[in-house]
């Protein structure tokens, strides 16, 4: 119960390398840019190589010991191993055949295609760690509505979806608490989840639905009228606290993160 | 036979990772039928996971407890249930049901208590606690007043007739009036029924008006078990445990240090009826 | 001044939950002052500070502060800047991430410029004494911890009265032991007029006035001795008076020469 409170909100490590210097803004457009990247790259060792000296680049800068993005991926093993396998038998058709048997075959393409699509997934989910890691969840909250900001000329309520964001995050631990007392106290007033068929078990959680949607209704009005007393009146007439400004390491950081990655495709 | 027994008992939240938190140190206590203890120790001192423990919601790391000489693991649960009852803090959060009735039928139809009972049961517990049965048992238990739900909230548990009853601050955020009913009604259930009692409470006036004995705890482990008027006899395990005199022991002490001997005085008419006698023995003595 | 001219308060005016909160409630608050309001569960409290700073506006009557009156909806923003709210559970008046990036959301809202925001968070952060918690989560502070970050957050606002919703409630000793010091620098230092939710009689010895509430009318209004004279009328509105006054109270029917009601453990002290 008290330890929920320390629970780390999302992976966040905090530190001061290099990498968690770089604003978040930088960091977002970077890592959605080497995304879009990663399915244009061409399909050959070279580019796959060089591209992976990036990520390494990346790791380095955040000064993070390795296994935090060995652990990253073991969400993600089944699936990269799903994905290796399904190319490697069954992929496509072309250059030597090793093996056939049924709808089974092992032939060029397809080891090559099996070894690029696993090494793509890796790749993404590398990119997205590098960015959770060194990046706290505000920071991202806020560099996402700074980004977000033109789309209020197209009426989308940018401050609004970011508030809602932040308040979202905030109360995580608060509820994740809450959850452990409720379902203590009603398992101690003898109560059982998870046994009998499916409606009887659906129907065993409402005792900590209910509760847990009340008294998140109850937070959420206490929360908006602390709101409203603290003069909270929308984006209007605002202020910032934070002003993220970019400075020259965000601009360098922003300079190799988009070139580096067009040049290997024009190259390789 | 203890009812209820520790032994070196160790709890760890979150173990082996880098939250690891160690919340009891090697425990050992004896819990009898019918005796009333109080809990008490600052904020993060482990008296929420103690009674944790005892209520079965948390096995412990190291060491054994038994309830009824037997390990508190090999209990099934709503067997467990009927022996040892809980009330969290600001029970209230916990209601779920349309009305009052179905509110307190939940616990006793859990742990397999007949149909046919159910309202003789319910009636019972509302009563024990001040409440109307016929006037209330159809209401929403959302739409009643602060001290009415958790007054309700308690009856939820009594109505599942428990051996232990064990409360974790029963009467925070309630008004001075709402305090001492709640008390009062708790008290008279106890005693009337011989059950045992164990109350987790930061207000030690509360404390000493309602149990026999206390138990102190500091960083998991306890630090004096035993009859109240000896915890108070000096007042260097509050301090050592980092907690506030209760009001009367503080106004006691001034005092004392004036020179009254108050010892063993725990109400304000007990200090009042020690002053006067002294003040009248000075008298004779002086004349 | 804060003045109340026969404000009445009722919840869902016209349903069968129909429900009067306040009846015909008439004070004035003066600046500086510290005013404390005493009253059982539901005597209409919460409510009452609710109607301070236009977070409820009167069925009947008038809230006027500083000459703006809260009915007239342009007055709401100058209202709230001036009277602060603090509420009971810190935990849902908590919205920043971090300690300052909370104590910044009230000046952030009025449009102030980083740099005066910043000077604010020092201010309000060392009023509180919590200067060394600036980038810390809140949800890994104490119950006691976060409610003084609340009031912080009020503080930097610079209003000139603060209302203080039952804030003690649902701290352990230590943490209302915190938040009363807080509460007695600011008036004393600050000069900020207090007005003080509580049922806790320990807290309001300090005050220079008391209100009582009972089923949301004041029934009764003065100095902490002249309220504390009335016990047995006070228990009767489900309140209660310090133990250290009981005891004055039986020692002067038992023939003592002490003067009645003695509030603090100190003051019977200079009488024994």
């Amino acid at each position: 119960m008290e330890v929920l409170k320390t629970f780390p909100l999302g992976q966040y490590i905090p530190g001061n390398s290099l990498l968690h210097g770089i604003s978040a803004k930088a960091k977002i457009i970077v890592s959605f840019w080497l995304i879009i990247i990663i399915f244009l790259l061409k399909l050959n060792f070279y580019s796959y190589l060089l591209f992976f000296f990036l990520i390494l680049l990346g790791i380095l800068l955040s000064s993070l010991p390795i296994n935090y993005f060995v652990r990253s991926l073991k969400p993600v093993y089944f699936l990269v191993l799903f994905t290796f396998i399904i190319h490697f038998f069954f992929g496509e058709e072309g250059g030597r055949v090793y093996f056939r048997y049924g709808i089974i075959h092992i032939t060029d393409n397809g080891i090559k295609m099996a070894l690029f699509m696993s090494l793509r997934l890796i790749y993404l989910v590398l990119i997205t760690s590098l960015l959770t890691l060194t990046t706290s969840v505000l920071e991202l909250a806020q560099a996402i509505e700074d980004l977000l900001k033109p789309l209020n000329f197209v009426k989308f309520p940018v401050h609004e979806f970011s508030m809602m964001m932040t308040i979202a995050i905030r109360f995580v631990p608060t509820l994740l608490e809450e959850t452990d007392k409720i379902i203590k106290a009603q398992k101690a007033r003898g109560a059982e989840f998870g046994k009998g068929n499916l409606i009887s078990q659906a129907k065993s959680l409402l005792p900590i639905i209910i509760p847990l949607f009340i008294n998140a209704f109850r937070r959420a009005n206490e929360l908006a009228e602390a709101m409203e007393a603290r003069c909270y009146r929308g984006a209007k007439g605002r202020t910032r606290y934070r002003v993220s400004r970019w400075t020259i390491k965000d601009l360098v950081f922003l300079t190799i993160g988009i070139l580096y990655p067009i040049l290997l495709l024009v190259f390789f | 036979m203890a009812l209820i027994s520790l032994k070196n008992v160790q709890y760890i939240y979150m173990e082996k990772t880098p939250l690891e938190r160690e919340a009891i140190k090697d425990i050992s206590l004896d819990i009898g039928k019918g005796e009333s203890i109080g809990i008490i120790g600052k904020t993060g001192s482990g008296k929420s996971t103690l009674i944790q423990l005892i209520s079965g919601l948390l096995y412990p790391t190291q060491g054994e407890i038994f309830i009824k000489d037997r390990d508190i693991k090999k209990w099934n649960s709503k067997e467990l249930c009927k022996i040892i009852g809980i009330v969290f803090q600001y029970p209230e959060y916990q209601f779920f049901a349309e009305t009052v009735f179905e509110e307190v039928a939940f616990g006793p139809r859990n742990v397999g208590i007949p149909d046919e009972e159910l309202e003789n049961c319910v009636r019972e517990a509302l009563t024990t606690v001040g409440l109307s049965y016929e006037e209330i048992k159809d209401r929403s238990p959302f739409n009643l007043s602060g001290g009415e739900k958790r007054r309700l909230a308690i009856a939820s548990i009594l109505a599942m007739n428990p051996e232990v009853l064990i409360l974790d601050e029963p009467t925070a955020n309630l008004d001075p009036k709402g305090k001492v009913e709640i008390m009062n009604y708790i008290n008279k259930w106890v005693q009337s029924r011989n059950k045992t009692l164990i109350l987790v409470s930061h207000d030690l006036d509360e404390i000493i008006r309602t149990v026999k004995r206390v138990i102190v705890l500091k960083e998991g482990k306890i630090i004096f078990d035993g009859p109240i008027e000896k915890l108070f006899l000096n007042y260097e395990k509050i301090e050592e445990a980092e907690l506030e005199l209760p009001e009367i022991l503080k106004l006691r002490k001034v005092l004392e240090d004036k020179g009254y001997p108050l010892e063993g005085a725990f109400t304000v008419h007990e200090i009042v009826e020690r002053i006067v006698a002294f003040k009248e023995h000075i008298s004779i003595w002086k004349s | 001044m804060i003045q109340l001219r026969n404000v009445s308060y009722v919840y869902h005016e016209g349903t069968t939950q129909e429900k009067v909160a306040l009846k015909d409630v008439n004070i004035e608050i003066p600046s500086p002052s510290f005013l404390a309001i005493i009253g059982a569960n539901g005597s209409g409290k919460s409510t009452f500070a609710r109607l301070l700073n236009g977070l409820l506006i009167p069925t009947h009557g008038d809230v006027i502060v500083d000459g703006l009156n809260s009915k007239d909806f342009e007055n709401l923003w100058e209202i709230r800047k001036k009277v602060g709210l603090v509420f009971q559970n810190p935990d849902n008046q908590i919205i920043g991430m971090t300690v300052e990036e909370d104590v910044a959301f009230g000046c952030e809202n009025l449009g102030l410029p980083p740099k005066e925001i910043e000077e604010r968070i020092d201010f309000a952060l060392k009023s509180v004494g919590m200067e060394e918690y600036r980038k810390y989560p809140p949800h890994l502070l104490s119950g006691g911890q976060k409610q003084r970050i609340a009031i912080a957050g009020i503080l930097a606002m610079l209003p000139k009265y603060i209302v203080l919703d039952e804030p003690t409630t649902m701290l352990d000793p230590k943490g209302r032991k915190e938040i009363m010091g807080v509460v007695k620098k600011l008036y004393k230092e600050e000069k900020t007029s207090i007005i003080l939710i509580t049922h806790h009689m320990e807290e309001v010895v300090w005050a220079d006035r008391i209100a009582v509430f009972n089923k949301g009318e004041i029934v009764l209004e003065g100095s902490p001795k002249e309220i504390f004279m009335k016990d047995e009328k006070l228990e009767e509105w489900g309140l209660s008076v310090p133990l250290v006054t009981k005891l004055s109270k039986c020692l002067v029917e038992r023939g003592f020469k002490i003067p009645h009601p003695i509030l603090t453990i100190e003051e019977l002290s200079t009488w024994l």
